[in-house]
């Protein structure tokens, strides 16, 4: 990470002219933007269809797949993760840890404890409505 | 504590050529207001910390004398005293004001901007060998951001305080009875006064600590010199850098937990409020997967602050460093999977508090694997007693009875039967008090010198020391043995049998705060009559000192040259100016000019 | 944010003492300065990851409990909305990266029409969502006391059976001809405590929740609804005061997610006012006027509230004037914005910024919208 180096993955612009001072940085080709944006359209229909088919439990989890998979088109390509430092990355990565270990630990003792504080047998009626 | 900063007494001698330091760089509250030197924020959250810690002190004495002799309507032989019930519920009221205030205080605003703000705003860039943190004005935000929350959230607390006190009201609510936890459904469903202001002013103080986490996280990796790979960094910054990893994953979770109580308690949407349909225990996740995190937050930068003290007052290379920089990487990690012990009673499931008990074990091996290479550190080192050492000395005892009570709290079966009483308001004490504090106290007088350019008194020093260490324990200590014996915490009463404990405790409580008063008069004292401060006053090894006391405002002309932190070797005293040379580098002596040359 | 940052790696290459406006003393080179900004940005998105993650987290553990609920009560958002704001938002995002990309190779004519259309994009979308939240309102489904199911509701309507009718109908449909109204749930939360009170007595579903024995929490009483059935409120059982907890969990994620909306707009107009000469930036300010003003002429006919429709028209007619006055100098001036090859760090912050916005939306909608 030291700064001396510049980014392994940097590279000269693909295109456009050279400016004296230009930047080390990748420009994504208009070409790259419009296939990741018709993908993007695509897979929104797709989670929008997905939705007349009886899929069951397993619906959930298509619905989050497409959208990861969408997530990572936006990631890579129009945030730039694909040419950028990988420590970028690693950060927006371990976010991602960090609310999977929240969530799963909490719906995890939440499932145990919820019959805890269900009324005992017999005494439903008094369920409030 | 330090109003001294907008006359600027210090610095000014003209002893040195240049003339020029960070203090004297400008003039007038404007130029420290909105600096972005980052030696000036440090200065200005000093200030304010400070203050605070001042406000929560004298409610923890306020609260200690309360307790010295509680209003009861029956004295110990059984005869009525007098005391009718409505006083009784008036003083167990402001009771509940006086300890929300301290704690909330304490730990929003004192302990978790300590360290970090204070020092690691100061000494971190330096210790880069850096100009400035990685985004100056963005330090400068967090700092604002910082005073504005502070006022608003103190105003709200001492609104309510005033209240319960003296029947004054004042626009904007009467105060936080809830604690500093804000549990539900106390707090969304019950609770009078200002709830929804003082969750805003913790949510505002938050978005500080997180900006601060974002600034040093960038900062260290971007700024490091040439030559200072990750394993030649000073230990402070392995720790600031966990501390900032805590707080930029954990805060977010703060924010929205406190956005979630207010729309709780505004709108009533029943997330929380079991009344409503809500799930209390949910509450609880939520705010301790920030706590907790935000616990380690409060003591690793003091772990840091005491891995570089005890190097330099050894006068020996600390020993294991690897084991202590992976260490405040595997706490900061560990953190986040621990929170459920802070839940083992209030309906976490059984499942859930097996595991979670058994992973709060595995933060003592990090921690202890500290302490063993502090003890290593010292042993057959050549080692100083001065004041900042003795306060480390101080912080290696009392984080180790404080880290061995954490295990038996941490030990499910046990627990159960301490939670809740002053066994547990003794074990975070200890760790938060007894080593947060001694460990900011050490790094307030070991930096001090390179801060203000004065020498502190050792004589006067080393008193308040004894005061501060002695005070400590006689509070303390007695609340363990009177939390095993079953006194319950946050009761503005207690059983008659409680008594001596109670006593020896509030005794306790105004011997320590003597000493800090002690301490905060060797400060004001230092700033006046201080003897001038050398270079390099503990022969200490790190970037930080090979730049004059105090820093010009660029810190360095050219990146010094890096080397292992902690080789001490060649670093000589020299009597002439009261501190440290080092003829292998080349070095200049204090007296000499730091040439701070002017791009 | 927003550290000035310029990255001509040839510059800082041969003269170590140059004078480069944008570069901060205490970095070296423009190449550390802009890493470090990326590297702040990317943190600071970490921490907004945290903080929607709190609310992912309530989601989930009460549509992991309540699975019918959320079944039963997501039927009152419009699949239809939502989607076409999915497609608006994307399509920001596009022009989002387009303008970073205009920016790096100094295609400022194309930057500040990339920066204009994202910020129409950003206001598309909230225009789209006022829609829902104006549909919500007329049919008492916001949080708390406002909601139609809340146990401290406090308004006279009964809480409709079944939300499917509110989208087929229309948006004005009141809720009562949503189906048969419901009982109408006891206003005070502790006295339904006290009586014992069977919710569903009388109604078809009675026989479904009585007791059975069978399990030790006895709770295993009511059938699950088969995958196809078309669940109505009374179906929920003793779920049924979960509902109003959809709603409020739905307007506190698209809630909070419209803050950062606007929060992303504030920032790309602050970017397009930079992009544009600074001769001409009253122009932009103009424009921005004009659509603050149209945008609450908008509101104003939705809610419908006649001050709020003439205060906008007034407000838009002075933007109008402002940008016509300084309308010249912009039209001679254009391509003379401060972003170009050497300096164009604040793009790419907001865009990151902005695209984060995008990439938590694409998951609400399936979330929130799509259940199954």
């Amino acid at each position: 990470m030291s700064y001396a180096n510049p980014p392994a993955s940097a590279h000269r612009i693909d295109d456009g002219a050279h400016v004296e001072g230009a930047v080390h940085v990748h420009a994504v080709s208009p070409r790259l933007l419009l296939t990741v944006f018709g993908c993007l359209l695509v897979l929104t229909v797709v989670t929008v269809a997905i939705t007349k088919v009886p899929l069951g439990a397993f619906a959930i989890w298509a619905a989050l797949g497409i959208a990861v998979i969408k997530a990572t088109l936006v990631l890579l390509y129009f945030m730039h993760l694909r040419w950028d430092t990988p420590f970028n990355a690693i950060i927006f990565v371990s976010a991602l840890l960090f609310v999977a270990i929240f969530i799963s630990a909490t719906i995890g003792d939440s499932n145990e404890y919820k019959v805890n504080y269900l009324p005992p047998p017999g005494s439903e009626i008094q369920a409030p409505q | 504590m330090t109003a001294h900063a907008g006359t600027l007494p210090i610095g000014q001698a003209g002893d040195h050529e240049h003339g020029d330091n960070y203090l004297t760089h400008g003039r007038g509250i404007k130029s420290w207001l909105f600096t972005l030197d980052h030696k000036r924020i440090g200065i200005m959250y000093m200030i304010l910390v400070c203050a605070n810690f001042l406000l929560g002190g004298i409610f923890a004495i306020a609260l200690r004398t309360m307790l010295w002799s509680p209003l009861r309507m029956f004295d110990a032989n059984g005869n009525p005293t007098g005391v009718t019930q409505e006083q009784i519920n008036a003083s167990h009221n402001l009771y509940n004001h006086f300890f929300t205030l301290h704690g909330a205080v304490m730990v929003f605003l004192f302990i978790i901007p300590s360290i970090p703000a204070i020092l690691g705003n100061f000494v971190l860039p330096m210790q880069l060998g850096a100009k400035d943190v990685a985004f100056p004005r963005l330090n400068l935000l967090s700092f604002w951001i910082y005073m504005i929350g502070a006022v608003f959230f103190v105003y709200i607390l001492l609104s309510g305080v005033l209240h319960a006190a003296f029947g004054i009201s004042l626009p904007g609510g009467w105060g936080l009875d809830t604690g500093w936890t804000f549990y539900t459904p106390y707090s969304t469903a019950r609770a009078q006064g200002a709830v929804v202001a003082a969750t805003l002013g913790a949510f505002i103080l938050g978005f500080s600590s997180i900006l601060t986490g974002v600034n040093f996280i960038a900062t260290v990796h971007m700024l490091r010199p040439k030559g200072m790979t990750w394993f030649r960094m000073p230990l402070f910054i392995w720790a600031i850098y966990s501390t900032a990893i805590i707080q930029i994953l954990a805060t977010p979770v703060l924010a929205i937990t406190l956005l979630l109580l207010v729309a709780e308690r505004t709108l009533g949407v029943g997330i929380f409020d079991p009344a409503l349909g809500g799930d209390p225990v949910l509450y609880q996740h939520f705010f301790w997967f920030y706590s907790h995190p935000a616990v380690y937050i409060m003591i690793l930068p003091a772990m840091g602050v005491i891995s570089d003290v005890i190097v330099a007052f050894s006068r020996k290379h600390v020993f294991g460093y690897n084991f202590i920089a992976f260490s405040s990487i595997a706490i900061a990690l560990l953190s986040f999977i621990v929170w459920g012990h802070h839940l083992f009673v209030s309906g976490q499931s059984a499942l859930a508090n097996a595991i979670f008990s058994m992973l709060t074990f595995s933060v003592a091996i990090p921690s202890a694997i500290k302490v063993f290479n502090w003890i290593s550190t010292l042993y057959k080192g050549d080692v100083r007693l001065k004041t900042p050492m003795l306060y480390a000395l101080g912080f290696i005892f009392l984080f180790t009875l404080g880290g061995l009570t954490g295990l038996f709290l941490g030990a499910l079966s046990v627990d159960i039967y301490l939670t809740d009483t002053y066994f547990i308001i003794a074990h975070f004490h200890y760790v938060m008090m007894g080593s947060t504090l001694f460990a900011f106290i050490a790094g307030m007088y070991y930096w001090w010198p390179k801060m203000f350019g004065k020498m502190t008194n050792e004589t006067l020093g080393k008193i308040a020391f004894c005061f501060v260490f002695f005070g400590f324990n006689l509070t303390f200590f007695p609340q363990f043995v009177m939390g095993a014996r079953g006194m319950p915490r946050r009761y503005a009463s207690y059983p008659i049998k409680f008594v001596t404990e109670h006593h020896l405790s509030t005794t306790g409580a105004y011997t320590l705060g003597f000493g800090l008063v002690l301490v905060g008069i060797d400060w004001m004292y230092s700033l006046k009559r201080g003897k001038k401060a050398p270079e390099n006053p503990w022969g200490a090894n790190t970037l930080e000192w090979r730049c004059s006391s105090p820093p010009p405002h660029d810190n360095f002309a050219t990146t010094p040259l890096v080397g292992d932190p902690y080789d001490l070797h060649g670093w000589v005293y020299d009597p002439a100016t009261n501190g440290w040379v080092n003829p292998e580098l080349g070095h200049r002596s204090s007296d000499s000019p730091s040439a701070p040359s002017h791009h | 944010m927003s550290h000035a940052a310029t990255n001509p790696t040839v510059v800082a290459a041969h003269n170590g003492h140059h004078h480069d406006p944008h570069l901060a003393h205490h970095f070296e080179t423009p190449e550390q300065q802009y890493q470090s900004g990326k590297l702040g940005m990317w943190v600071f998105l970490a921490t907004e990851i945290l903080m929607f993650g709190g609310l992912f987290c309530a989601y989930s553990v009460y549509r992991h409990n309540h699975p019918e609920v959320f079944e039963f009560a997501h039927k009152a958002l419009d699949p239809v909305l939502g989607g076409i704001n999915t497609v608006v938002l994307i399509t920001s995002s596009l022009t989002m990266a387009w303008g970073v990309r205009a920016a790096q190779l100094g295609q400022k004519r194309l930057l500040i029409w990339c920066l204009a259309l994202t910020i129409i994009g950003g206001a598309g979308f909230m225009a789209i969502k006022s829609i829902e939240y104006n549909t919500k309102w007329k049919h008492n489904l916001f949080p708390g006391s406002y909601n139609v199911y809340s146990k401290t509701f406090t308004g006279e309507e009964t809480p409709p059976l079944d939300l499917a009718a509110l989208n087929s109908e229309g948006h004005h449909a009141p809720a009562h001809e949503a189906g048969e109204a419901a009982p109408h749930p006891v206003k005070t939360i502790y006295d339904t405590r006290l009586v014992p009170h069977d919710p569903n007595a009388g109604t078809p579903d009675e026989a479904k929740i009585k007791p059975s024995f069978a399990t030790s929490t006895g709770m295993v009483t009511q059938a699950p609804p088969a995958a196809e059935e078309h669940l109505i409120y009374t179906d929920l059982g003793r779920d049924r005061h979960h509902v109003t907890v959809f709603f409020s969990i739905y307007f506190l994620m698209t809630g909070l997610h419209g803050i950062h909306v606007l929060v992303g707009m504030s920032l790309i107009y602050w970017l397009l006012r930079r992009a544009i000469a600074s001769q001409a930036r009253f122009f932009a300010d103009g424009l921005a006027v004009t659509g603050t003003g149209l945008f609450f002429v908008y509101l104003g006919w939705l809610i419908p509230l006649t001050f709020l429709l003439i205060g906008g028209a007034i407000v838009a007619a002075i933007g109008i004037v402002i940008a016509l006055m300084f309308a010249g100098r912009a039209l001679r001036a254009t391509g003379e914005g401060e972003f170009d090859p050497t300096y164009f760090t604040p793009v790419d912050l907001v865009g990151l910024y902005w695209h984060l916005v995008d990439l938590i939306w694409i998951f609400l909608f399936p979330l929130l919208y799509l259940i199954r």
